[in-house]
């Protein structure tokens, strides 16, 4: 039950990824060992962490796993836009749970890599990631707004 | 009696297992015994049925009377759209319910 | 009214596609029923006692004579010949199958109208006043903002799986005629000199623990409204409880935590928020608001020929002032004394579309307290208006009286009820009709619910009657003293519970002692607040 136990997916488990560098290849730590280990590199956030405790090591982390338990624990989606608010560049990757029906707004908030638990069919997920062809509101992917293009110039 | 009793997955209409498969109407339902979840599994998987659930029932003159009011409107039809039940002209069937 | 453009269009139509694509993978077997069944609520599709249940969603209660008669044809084309007005503005069809859902929802795309979000854990159908556009007491009409706040949470993609449902009401008066105060987020539009600004409160809600909400912020500048309203959405993301669905709504939270922690917190979000800009640009509110420019009016007569003692008593009961002297709104009482509150059939739809066009500016509203208003008629026209009603049994003269029930749908067709509440409400005002005390009893509303979900706002009845399941009978606690409006209170339990017969010789009991002890044109609520509860327990009980 150590807190340096590590966890996390391997490349091979990642379905889909939107970034060009090379995925990191050695294993996530809890949040609580990340605050302590002063190397670590890829950190798992469960539901019931808050993101914000990672705020001061975002310069140090290539990978943030974000683990959806049930696909209905709808926290996951407030971590990964906090941190992509506060600037974390790095792989934001959606573990567990992750079903064809959350990978829009999964991608809104953030997520730009995919290990769900159960291989997902491609072409759904394709036709899913592309389900909205303009958005609302405001999101980490910082896609203009309907609002936005209403009153441009 | 325990009977099995779901929803038709396309329909949403009520049906109940009659040993075979699910019947629009309540009189048809068989006593499952032991073999509920079996039964459910297998008619689950096959999307032959929605959400089915095991229920009490009592075998009458008429037919088969779930034990719990909730089923009998479900075998019927809201009390208060008699039109709307399996059993409009039937004057009898709303007491049958309650 | 608000009229979508290409992109609200667009928006609807791919939710059709992305919900007829999820009804195909649940029909092949892609999805089961627990992977599918929250995507449906987010579709309005509940599988209910009888078939699937669809909630059609009326923003803020507001739709037109196209709209109402494209309702009366889902009516009859795939249901059966009928809907439900609820208490959120919305209406529902009770005989739907999953094989046409998608095809419903494409239909109604067709004249800018969608089932999205009208239940599941996520932002529902903002419900608004009633008499929006038309009050006299109104700082603005509230709608404009009502819409801002529907785009907003359409689709989120940051609080689509929230604890639990979250709804929002947004008014524009000091009098609340929308119940806002028992609502997750209430707004109130206000203004402080000339500037506008939204109070915001949180953590009201009726179910199992009732609960006011509590002012958050009287004052939020409307340049800043979304970003606040974000702010207390993702408090409660985030730290809403998710362990126990009957401790997840928002309430709880506010409760658990304090207001004045859930405040901090939220005002913490509130500051990073700014700073991330998420607010819409301010002209959208302004393009909003130009579609609920007020009707051309026109001057007329202001007042009514009374000689049709019916027609005057009609009036009286039924129409509300208007910010214009020759206007009224006009109630559509959907309660005709011994029938089912809130259903109308589609002929009766399509009657109110008419009229609607005819008389009102092409605009009808759908009420909380399930009845339809129309909410611009010339003095002049109300006779037109009420015989026309009258002729399809429309026309009953009741609203806010004890025959104007409000009751959920209850164990006739909801599976998560434990006792019927139609059948009560169609005794109790049958009997109160038949025996002409409607009118002596004056103001009263009676609320049912027939189960502890309070979808009838029993809370907030000044006669309030909660249906419960007593080792496998129906047996129903009545409770006093509720109050939705700008004095909002809970109803208290009066004692034991009763079955059918007890529960509706009690309501008569309850106003005998109200009727003999009543002074100074006391309404019944006010005549509770004056004696307690003590004479009401000693003539129900002994």
């Amino acid at each position: 039950m150590g807190d340096t136990r590590n966890l996390g997916t391997s490349p091979d488990e990642v379905q889909f990824r939107f970034r060009d560098d090379e995925p990191v290849d050695h294993a996530a730590v809890t949040v609580d060992a990340c605050c302590d280990q002063t190397n670590a590199t890829a950190v798992r956030i469960e539901p019931g962490d808050d993101a914000r405790v990672l705020l001061p090591f975002l310069g140090r982390l290539a990978l943030v796993e974000v683990n959806f338990p049930g696909f209905g624990d709808g926290r996951g989606y407030s971590a990964a836009r906090i941190l992509r608010e506060a600037g974390y560049a790095g792989e934001l990757r959606a573990v567990g749970d992750v079903l064809i029906d959350q990978l829009s707004h999964m991608r809104r908030c953030g997520f730009d890599s995919f290990a769900p638990d159960q291989r997902l069919d491609e072409e759904d997920a394709r036709r899913a990631f592309a389900t909205w062809e303009n958005v609302y509101q405001h999101a980490a992917d910082r896609r203009r707004t309907i609002a936005e293009m209403r009153h441009e110039a | 009696m325990k009977i099995l009793t779901g929803n038709d997955l396309r329909t949403g209409a009520v049906t109940w297992w009659n040993g075979t498969g699910w019947s629009l109407h309540v009189n048809d339902a068989v006593d499952v015994g032991d073999q509920a979840e079996e039964i459910i599994a297998r008619e689950v998987a096959a999307r032959r049925v929605n959400v089915p659930y095991a229920c009490q029932a009592t075998r009458t003159i008429e037919g088969v009377r779930p034990a719990h009011i909730k089923d009998r409107i479900r075998a019927l039809g809201p009390t208060v759209r008699p039109d709307l039940t399996l059993k409009p002209q039937d004057p009898q069937a709303i007491d049958w319910v309650i | 009214m608000y009229q979508y453009d290409h992109y609200d269009q667009a928006m609807v139509e791919a939710r059709v596609a992305e919900f007829r694509d999820q009804a195909r993978r649940r029909l092949e077997g892609k999805l089961t029923e627990d992977q599918f069944k929250p995507l449906r609520l987010m579709n309005g599709l509940y599988l209910q006692l009888h078939a699937y249940m669809l909630r059609v969603a009326i923003p803020y209660g507001t739709l037109d004579a196209r709209q109402m008669e494209m309702l009366a044809d889902i009516a009859d084309k795939y249901d059966r010949g009928y809907g439900h007005f609820t208490t959120r503005q919305n209406i529902q069809y009770n005989w739907i199958r999953l094989e046409d859902a998608a095809d419903i929802l494409a239909d109604l795309a067709t004249v800018g109208m969608h089932a999205i979000q009208t239940s599941g854990n996520c932002i529902r159908n903002i419900s608004s006043d009633h008499f929006a556009g038309a009050a006299a007491d109104e700082v603005v009409d509230p709608r404009p903002y009502a819409e801002l706040m529907r785009q907003w949470s359409s689709f989120h993609p940051e609080f689509t799986y929230l604890p639990r449902k979250f709804k929002i009401a947004v008014i524009a008066s000091a009098k609340d005629r929308a119940a806002m105060r028992l609502h997750d987020i209430g707004v109130r539009i206000v203004k402080r000199g000339e500037e506008i600004g939204a109070a915001f409160y949180a953590g009201g809600g009726m179910g199992r623990t009732p609960m006011i909400a509590p002012l958050i912020r009287d004052f939020v500048p409307i340049d800043q409204f979304i970003t606040y309203a974000e702010a207390c959405l993702r408090v409660y993301n985030r730290y809403g409880r998710r362990d126990n669905k009957y401790k997840a709504r928002i309430k709880i939270l506010v409760h658990e935590l304090g207001a004045a922690e859930y405040t901090r917190q939220v005002e913490e979000e509130f500051a990073h928020l700014l700073s991330v800009g998420v607010e819409p640009p301010r002209e959208e509110l302004a393009r909003i608001a130009e579609h609920f420019a007020p009707p051309a009016f026109v001057d007329g007569p202001k007042t009514v020929d009374r000689s049709d003692p019916d027609f005057a008593l009609w009036v009286d009961r039924n129409t509300h002032r208007h910010k214009h002297d020759a206007y009224v709104s006009a109630v559509i009482s959907l309660k005709p004394a011994g029938g089912i509150p809130g259903d109308a059939t589609s002929d009766q739809m399509r009657l109110v579309a008419k009229l609607a066009r005819d008389y009102s500016f092409d605009e009808v509203r759908v009420m909380h307290t399930q009845n339809l208003l129309l909410p611009h008629v010339r003095i002049a026209d109300l006779q037109a208006v009420w015989t026309s009603l009258d002729a399809a049994g429309l026309g009953s003269a009741n609203m806010d009286t004890i025959e104007d029930i409000i009751a959920c749908p209850g164990l006739d067709y909801c599976s998560l009820a434990n006792a019927r509440s139609i059948p009560l409400a169609q005794r109790i005002s049958e009997r109160f009709a038949a025996t002409g005390r409607t009118e002596v009893v004056g103001e009263l509303k009676l609320k049912i619910s027939g189960c502890i979900n309070a979808c009838g706002h029993h809370h907030a009845g000044h006669i309030g009657i909660l249906g419960v399941d007593k080792k496998g009978v129906e047996n129903y606690q009545l409770s006093l003293g509720g109050s939705e409006a700008e004095d909002v209170a809970l109803a208290k339990i009066t004692g034991p519970g009763f079955d059918e017969d007890g529960v509706i010789a009690a309501v008569e009991k309850v106003t005998d002692i109200y009727l003999a002890q009543r002074t100074n044109g006391e309404r019944f609520l006010d005549t509770y607040r004056r004696i307690g509860m003590e004479p009401f327990k000693e003539a129900l009980y002994g």
